[in-house]
């Protein structure tokens, strides 16, 4: 392997000049007052930022990862920006044509979604939701979608009800400042009976150099509702790295389903120097509150300096499933410490794991897992698959693989690979015709395939390319 | 004209030299046998001649249809018309063979510029083929190369050659590691699969494969170049009498 190879450039790095209003940096009880504030927010709402802040001044910033950051100086944060220009969600025209750039460069035709696509697409650009297409066919079926912000205003009982129950303010260090600061994301609510009309979704971007992007996202499924959300991340290159410390709870009751899929691909610092970069410290969990609920988290994870985060399912719900597909890329000097926690509750429930950990260059790649069967969970039963492919001999791969179990009548599998991608494999594939390109991803689309068969189809795609993208320079 | 015309090739590969002055022509439709001692150049031939990246080339020259195939990516002399089949195959996790091939053939018509066949056409045509090689319908379904058998892996190599349709082949140790019985097969595909103007390169280390592939020339290939070259017969009395 040669170093030349290791150059990956990173295709989205521009910035957008656009006029922000930025806080001052700092973050205060002033600060948490301020950004409430700013939204007009409920008396609650302000009460359970100012709560979450309390706890969050009280609690240490972690690092019992497999990864190394330097502590992060969060009052060298500033905690809100928004785009000066707020245009109405009518129409498109109306957005700052530099946004629309924005997005052209970053390949998400807009105008061209909403024509061929089924899709509804609601962009957080920075931390205000800018606009929300397809609003009125979701309406006509009673879907919700809109940013968390704008549903605080026309749900403000659903909010107060579910905000914080399944990822509660004191949660862990990242949540809490979450809670105490997000400034936006999304909000989808699915009545009882109803199937989406499409698949939700959303394209984060962030934009404000030294900007922390604190999103909130919650997804409300009622009884026998099922809902497909889509959540997809590019950002530019910054040299300073970034916090992007979100929190996404999902709620599905009896019967319901909820299908959550991420495609991530943040600046992941220099390759070479590991300078800059996404610190993509998340906290994402499902409550299957309803017996028969099913939550299916399916993710791509390709990007950010480091990535940390658990997506995770409660199966409270007799008869409840949980799924957790996940590929995590690291190439460069990435670090990447992810995985799930099952934690069966109710009878008969069920869990699958299935985790594709590739890396390549310097990087790190550590899958952490947690199988928790409690003495009630009469019948319970867990598949897990954890295989990684190590690209080069610099890169390091782990798997911490927990299983706790109170009752004896679990069933549990576990399987585990590590393979390498080497040159014979690619060179086989040449002498048959193909490009090293197409090469590569053949052999990686082949290793993810039972990740990747989960995501929706046009995002499948859109993942298979960036996996093959991200390695092309790390195979010499 | 050649087909393939090698001029004085030397190569190495981490500074050890392999090929030291290597001279071989194969002209169209002629088999060529290529036969040598272990550690003689002969699997590192075919390999160069595939374009393997590891192998520095410090002289000579390799024509192939009156082109310089030294300047060319492993794929480019695919659309060329250039076919190796491996020694030892690579197994591709995750990878149905069907969409290997599929994948593999459209590739090589994009790359010859012609169409791309539809699912369907492709379907009929591996079809044929896997009939004509005796390979179970299954093989279409299973991750290309794992789990399978040498013998298998073998039969799979000549189904792409089948598939692909190359004008020069070369088949490294296509005998090795198989029975008699898998030999037969494999080497009854290979006369079944060539059309009469395909030109062989045979590499093997025993005469009993060219009971089946019958050559025009036999090389013999010691120290990094063709020490001796003869008949038919030559494979025969290198087989009785062994290299030295």
């Amino acid at each position: 392997m040669t170093a030349e190879f290791t150059a990956a450039e990173y295709k989205y790095g521009f910035t957008t000049d656009i006029d922000s209003e930025v806080f001052p940096k700092g973050l205060t009880e002033e600060t948490v007052r301020a950004i409430s504030a700013k939204k007009g927010e409920p008396p609650f709402l302000l009460e359970f930022r100012l709560k979450a802040f309390r706890k969050w001044k009280e609690m240490v910033e972690p690092h019992w990862l497999n990864a190394h950051y330097p502590p992060i100086d969060y009052q060298g944060i500033s905690y809100y920006s928004e785009p000066k220009s707020k245009p109405r969600l009518e129409s498109l025209s109306e957005i700052d044509p530099e946004i629309l750039r924005t997005f052209e460069k970053l390949g998400i035709p807009l105008e061209e979604q909403k024509r061929i696509s089924n899709v509804a697409v609601d962009i957080v650009f920075d931390s205000v939701s800018i606009g929300t297409t397809f609003r009125k066919k979701l309406e006509e079926a009673g879907v919700v979608l809109c940013s968390i912000s704008e549903a605080v205003h026309r749900y403000p009982e659903l909010i107060e009800k579910y905000l914080g129950t399944v990822v509660p303010a004191h949660d862990n260090f990242y949540a809490a400042l979450n809670s105490a600061v997000f400034t936006d994301g999304s909000f989808v609510y699915i009545p009882k009976g109803v199937r989406s009309p499409m698949e939700l979704s959303t394209y984060f971007r962030i934009n404000e150099k030294e900007t922390g992007q604190f999103e909130r996202t919650l997804i409300i499924a009622e009884s026998n509702s099922y809902v497909s959300y889509l959540e997809g991340c590019t950002a530019p290159a910054f040299d300073t790295n970034q916090l992007h410390a979100a929190v996404v709870e999902l709620v599905a009751m009896e019967g319901a389903e909820i299908k959550y899929s991420t495609v991530q691909n943040w600046y992941s610092g220099d390759p070479k120097t590991g300078k800059g970069g996404i610190y993509n410290f998340v906290t994402k969990r499902g409550l299957c509150a309803g017996n028969r609920s099913k939550i299916s988290w399916t993710q791509v994870e390709a990007g950010a300096a480091i990535t940390w985060k658990y997506p995770s399912c409660i199966l409270r719900g007799d008869d409840s499933v949980g799924e957790f597909y996940s590929v995590a890329l690291t190439n460069g000097k990435m670090q990447a410490d992810t995985g799930t926690k099952m934690i069966h509750i109710g009878k008969r429930t069920r869990s699958t794991i299935v985790s594709k950990g590739i890396s390549a260059d310097q990087s790190h790649n550590t899958y952490r897992g947690l199988v928790k069967i409690l003495a009630k969970a009469e019948g319970a039963r867990n598949y897990t698959q954890c295989d990684s492919m190590l690209v080069g001999d610099q890169c390091s791969a782990n798997t911490f693989p927990v299983i706790d179990t109170a009752g004896n009548t679990a069933e549990l599998e576990h399987e585990a690979s590590t393979s390498k991608l080497n040159e014979e494999q690619i060179f086989y594939l040449q002498t048959r015709g193909l490009s090293k390109e197409e090469a590569i991803q053949l052999i990686v689309n082949g290793f993810c395939k039972e990740v990747i068969r989960e995501l929706p189809l046009e995002f499948a795609q859109e993942a298979q390319k960036l996996l093959a993208l991200k390695l092309e320079h790390s195979v010499g | 004209m050649n087909l393939l015309e090698i001029k004085d090739l030397y190569a190495e590969i981490e500074g050890k030299p392999i090929l030291k002055g290597l001279h071989l022509k194969v002209g169209k439709g002629e088999i060529h046998a290529i036969m040598g001692p272990n550690g003689a150049g002969k699997s590192t031939l075919a390999k160069i001649l595939a374009g393997h990246p590891s192998y520095e080339i410090t002289n000579g020259e390799i024509w192939f249809k009156g082109q310089n195939l030294l300047e060319m990516e492993p794929e480019e002399r695919v659309f060329l018309g250039l076919f190796m089949s491996f020694q030892y195959p690579l197994e591709i996790a995750g990878v149905s063979n069907r969409h290997f091939l599929q994948t593999a053939l459209n590739a090589q018509r994009k790359g010859k510029g012609e169409i791309s066949l539809t699912s369907d056409e492709f379907e009929s045509l591996l079809e044929r083929k896997m009939a004509l090689m005796e390979i179970r319908p299954e093989f279409k379904e299973r991750a290309v190369n794992e789990g399978f058998s040498g013998g298998e892996k073998k039969r799979n190599e000549i189904l792409q050659m089948a598939l692909f349709d190359p004008d020069l082949a070369i088949l490294d140790e296509t005998d090795s590691g198989l029975d008699i019985d898998a030999m037969r097969i494999v080497a009854a595909g290979v006369n079944k699969m060539r059309k009469s103007d395909t030109s062989l390169i045979v590499i093997t280390h025993y005469q009993r494969l060219l009971d089946y592939i019958k050559p025009d020339f036999v090389h013999v290939l010691s120290d990094g170049k063709i020490a001796k070259t003869g008949g038919a017969e030559l494979a025969l009395e290198l087989e009785a009498k062994g290299y030295q």
